[in-house]
């Protein structure tokens, strides 16, 4: 299987990634070569296989509903490259 | 004061007790070994106050006869591994100078058990590489040149700065993490020991994810005895890791020095690739030799789907992390580009933090699941995973206690010698160590000899799912057979 | 995909310049999980706390954080799977949904897409008159709430408060079942009446506890199913009934103008009274969902399913028959009585001190109404169940008129007191006494000669008669008696 251009752009649009016109072609070579690669899988006959959900025999584990985390902003927002007083700060959202 | 660096750990935490120096000067020692070997770039940020202040904490549990398995350990710590209050970037620009507000389980534990920090060390951005050359910090040098040449080696990858300082001496052990063979690989292309330990066995709360169904922290260490050591210190449940699994930690360093005999040493067939350098091929046959001496039995096995490891480890991996990875959006923490809207502000924002590998994986991983491709993609390459982990179930049930294969295709290569190869072609850097991470289980990479030019060279023991002591045992056996590897100080 | 061509009835029908059109609605119920902490996080749920307190590091998505599932969450989405007689999965996975937003720290939401945990089930709606509507539940899942974006504090900026997120959700999806706002309406109020017994979800849909997706299209009846529209996030059953009569008018507009409808998200606006395409949400939602491969599959014991189930609570259908077959009241007043679970256990309370459809009125025409007036939940009611079951007594045996009663219920309200002393101190009790009965009659009679004569000729004209009597003995004359005596004194 190999990408088109559009295909480059949508992904990497997908993924929040910006993508100069003049990348995109090479972009595209590098992502044909490794869906080259990968198409190696489509030879096996994967029917009635199950596919892996974890790695290891267990189930979810469960925490009790008590609450012992949090009642810190200032912990959370310390990092944050924009604030305004206690809120996170980005380019304005239209919804 | 280098002769204190040239000591294990072991040797070192025998010295410390009989008060011979003390853990202040040890590390006194390792900051100045640093500092002369700066230019090995096997570090991204030194914390010497931390390092001396811990260190003098360390002599007063001593001296009042409270020491920890690791007290006074020099230890390096992986830049992918959350540090309270030191910043932590995983080598990538777009974490800027984050400075987590909290520490890793995994650090957090060995810090409990008197580990010192000596400083953040060196790996892929993201731990996605195999060479170490996509950090955003330069590449971190081997120590390790070939004969009669001065070309600079990469140290492997992902935690080509953990392999490095350990074989430099710069750290008595480090932390690293294996999510493809980033603990293996390096540290086989840097005559140390790496262990990547079962799926589960060591919290990965605290540790930047790259991808989480493959991801486990394990050691680097100059030694069995020492991985050995270090590994009891990382391991544990940690009810915050959903993944974490709760079983009890076994004396790990007593396993080393036990003895092998009776044990079933498999000998897969299809790691017999085409074109395997004959000094691969023959280090093998001398490690299988070594373990029969020492009492295994070697058996040939088959895996089958060895081959459909690293293809599907393709596609998981860079699924997983186009999904981990979408949290650092310049929102709440790390850099941020400017942009005239929301949507622009996360584009610039993450073409300019993120390098070129790391945006590759994820735009392959947000094609492979995205709508139309992922069955044929994302839930294909999960099942033959489950065959993957069927064919080591099935060796180890007809009673095979570890497999022994060669740790990578070939000895360390240049800094920039893959430059103009395609990403492909350094993913198979990985083919031998993949499997383990698909199939959940432990493998302990050991130097087991030098190549012709002079590099160090590796095998690889893989283990039934918490059988780590096995492999700290067999490991042994080939340690002992032969040998240990230094480089020369010529930095 | 064809729905049950059952002939709608024309009430619910929308006239179109080309004919009836048939709506068609589904609904996604967001439901606030009733716990302590959020759903993989020990942070607290809280409402109203000061921006990003309620926010751990998990829950910021800071690097290396991890998911841990909160089992309270889990058995409460099991409890409502049982409330609403679906089948409850044992093993359910998680998901991530992945998509950009700044109140989407992780970048993505953890959702239980593939392998929800509990699975297709029934809500009996009543439509009043005896209809009733049965609405399939697709599926209930358990899912994480985002944090919240506020757009107009800053003409430039967005301002991001993570305090919700992270909070569980149910996701409670029916089947496009429903075939006019008004049974959309009365299966949200159901729904949520379901809810708050089990106690799985407040309801609150004012503090955004409970809101909806309202899927809505139209088509001539029997037809294939339209082209559906998703209007997001509408927090009030009002709203819900406005919007889907807005949006259904807006399709039949576009489909009688020859045009078509596109598949889109539309937000509703109470103000203006319409939909719109959200801008948004534009571009084709591609969320490539995958299993969170940070969580493992959930497995639940049958034995804890069990133990749920028995520690349900009497649902609203269980509750409002046995209030029909014990109690004997109406079905319509056991649907309102047992709307909520505070006022059905009330009207018990009433109803064991006196006569039961006595109380049953009382509750529901007095009580309710003026708590409704004054804004005050029948929790806070200032005449206790044991009051006005005092009150049903003393109406029921006769000792007050009911007009006397409507009296003592405002003294009650007011002042308290013991209803019992009340009547007594006060001097309330109904006159039986015919002696004292027959004198105001005779009175009355005497005063109003040329009625007297009305009467006889037209024997409805009574009333009049038993009015005037009832106000001179200052409404405490039995009314009955009145009405016996003043019928053999003008011999009709």
């Amino acid at each position: 299987m190999s990408v088109d251009e559009n295909t480059v752009r949508r992904v990497a649009r997908l993924a929040r990634i910006a993508v100069a016109d003049d990348e995109v072609s090479k972009l595209k070579g590098e992502l044909d070569a490794i869906l080259a690669f990968v198409e190696e899988l489509s030879e096996l006959d994967v029917e009635g296989v199950p596919p892996m959900t974890s790695v290891i025999p267990a189930t979810a584990r469960l925490r009790d509903d008590v609450v012992n985390d949090g009642e810190d902003a200032e912990k959370v927002l310390m990092n944050a490259p924009a604030r305004e007083a206690d809120f996170y700060v980005v380019p304005k959202v239209v919804e | 004061m280098t002769e204190l660096c040239d000591l294990t750990f072991a040797e070192a935490r025998k010295a410390l007790a009989a008060k011979e120096f003390s853990a202040v000067e040890l590390n006194k020692a390792y900051l100045e070994a640093m500092e002369a070997a700066r230019g090995l770039n096997a570090y991204v940020l030194e914390t010497p106050e931390i390092a001396l202040e811990r260190a003098a904490e360390s002599d007063a549990r001593i001296a009042r006869g409270e020491a920890g398995a690791l007290e006074g350990l020099p230890l390096g710590v992986k830049d992918l591994y959350c540090t309270e209050g030191v910043r932590t970037t995983a080598c990538s620009k777009i974490l800027g100078d984050f400075t987590p507000p909290y520490e890793s389980h995994v650090t957090s534990l060995m810090r409990s058990a008197g580990a010192v920090m000596l400083g953040k060390l060196n790996n892929d951005e993201f731990a996605m590489g195999s060479s170490n050359e996509t950090s955003a910090f330069g590449t971190p040098v081997n120590p390790w040149r070939r004969k009669g040449s001065d070309a600079k080696l990469v140290a492997g990858g992902s935690s080509g700065g953990s392999s490095a300082a350990v074989a430099a001496r710069i750290c008595l052990g480090a932390t690293a993490t294996d999510t493809g063979g980033s603990i293996r690989q390096p540290a086989a292309f840097t005559g140390t020991v790496g262990v990547k330990p079962t799926y589960g066995r060591c919290s990965r709360w605290g540790i930047v994810a790259f991808a989480s169904s493959l991801d486990q922290a394990g050691p680097i260490a100059r030694d069995v005895r020492d991985a050995a050591i270090l590994m009891g210190s990382m391991a544990g449940y940690d009810k915050r890791d959903s993944t974490s699994v709760d079983t009890p930690v076994p004396d790990y360093e007593a396993a080393v020095g036990r003895s092998v005999k009776g044990l079933r040493i498999g000998v897969p067939k299809e790691y017999r690739v085409d074109g395997m350098p004959a000094e691969i091929e023959k280090l093998w046959s001398q490690g299988a030799e070594q373990l029969k001496a020492a009492g295994a039995e070697i058996v040939e096995v088959s895996l089958p789907h060895t081959k459909y490891a690293l293809p599907a480890y393709y596609i998981v991996a860079p699924a997983e992390a186009s999904s981990n990875l979408a949290r650092y959006d310049g929102v709440r923490y790390g850099a941020r580009v400017a942009g005239r809207d929301i949507t622009e502000m996360y584009e610039n924002t993450r073409a300019a933090g993120f390098g070129s590998e790391v945006r590759r994986r994820i735009m392959i991983g947000a094609y492979v699941l995205s709508a139309g491709y992922y069955d044929a993609y994302y839930v294909r390459a999960q099942k033959v995973r489950t065959l993957i982990k069927q064919d080591f179930e099935t060796v180890f049930a007809a009673g095979v206690d570890a497999i022994l294969t060669p740790a990578t295709p070939s000895a360390a290569f240049g800094v920039g010698e893959m430059a103009n190869a395609s990403p492909v072609e350094m993913y198979l850097n990985d083919v031998f160590t993949v499997t383990v991470n698909m199939a959940g289980l432990p493998g302990v990479s050991v130097p087991a000899g030098l190549s012709a030019e002079g590099l160090p060279l590796a095998l690889q023991l893989i283990g039934r799912p918490f059988d780590e002591e096995t492999l700290f045992a067999t490991a042994a056996v080939i340690e002992d057979a032969n040998g240990r590897f230094t480089a020369d100080r010529w930095w | 995909m064809n729905a049950p061509s059952k002939i709608p009835a024309s009430s619910k029908l929308i006239a179109g310049a080309t004919g009836d059109w048939e709506i068609v609605i589904g609904l996604e119920i967001h439901a606030q999980v009733t716990s302590e902490a959020k759903l993989f996080s020990g942070s607290s749920t809280g409402f109203g706390a000061s921006p990003n307190s309620h926010v751990s590091l998990v829950d910021a998505a800071m690097p290396g954080m991890l998911p841990v599932l909160n089992h309270e969450c889990v058995r409460q989405a099991i409890r409502t799977g049982l409330g609403v007689k679906a089948q409850i999965n044992l093993t359910s996975t998680f998901d991530r949904k992945n998509y950009f937003y700044p109140d989407l720290p992780q970048g993505y939401q953890i959702s239980q897409y593939k392998s929800p945990i509990v699975g297709e089930g029934v809500v009996i709606v009543d439509m009043g008159e005896g209809e009733q509507i049965s609405v399939g539940i697709e599926r209930i899942h358990l899912e994480q709430d985002a944090g919240k974006s506020i757009h107009d504090q800053d003409p430039r900026l967005s301002f991001v408060d993570l305090n919700r997120s992270g909070v569980a959700l149910m996701e409670i999806v029916s089947k496009p079942d429903m075939r006019s706002s008004d049974e959309a309406k009365a299966y949200v109020t159901k729904l949520r009446t379901i809810l708050r017994y089990i106690g799985s979800c407040d309801g609150d849909m004012d503090k955004g506890n409970l809101r909806a997706d309202v899927n809505v299209s139209v088509r001539k009846p029997g037809a294939p199913f339209g082209t559906r529209c998703e209007i997001k996030n509408v927090n009030s059953i009002r709203f819900i009934g406005q919007a889907i009569e807005t949006e259904a008018r807006r399709q039949i507009e576009i489909l009688e103008d020859g045009g078509a409808i596109d598949q889109e998200t539309r937000l509703f606006d109470p103000v203006k009274g319409e939909t719109r395409a959200m801008r948004s949400k534009e571009e084709a939602h591609d969320y490539r969902y995958f299993p969170d491969p940070d969580l493992l599959p959930l497995v639940v014991e049958q034995s804890e399913v069990d133990e749920l189930a028995a520690g349900l609570p009497e649902l609203p259908d269980d509750k409002k028959a046995r209030f029909i077959r014990d109690y004997g009241v109406t079905p319509y007043d056991a649907m309102v009585l047992t709307l909520e679970r505070e006022s059905a256990d009330f009207f018990e309370q009433v109803a064991k001190r006196g006569d039961p459809k006595t109380a049953a009125n009382w509750v529901i025409n007095e009580l309710f109404g003026r708590l409704n007036k004054d804004g005050t939940p029948i929790t806070e009611s200032p005449v206790s169940a044991a009051q006005l079951g005092g009150l049903v007594k003393l109406v029921a045996d006769g000792t007050i008129s009911g007009k006397i009663a409507k009296d003592l219920f405002e003294i009650l309200w007011t002042e308290g007191g013991d209803p019992r002393e009340l009547v007594e101190s006060r001097g309330l009790k109904q006159v039986t006494d015919t002696g004292a009965i027959e004198k105001v009659v005779d009175e009355v009679i005497a005063a109003n000669p040329d009625k007297v004569e009305q009467a006889k000729a037209k024997p409805t004209l009574a009333g009049w008669f038993v009015g005037q009597v009832m106000k001179a003995s200052g409404g405490k004359a039995n009314p009955q008696a009145v009405n016996d005596i003043l019928k053999r004194k003008l011999g009709i």
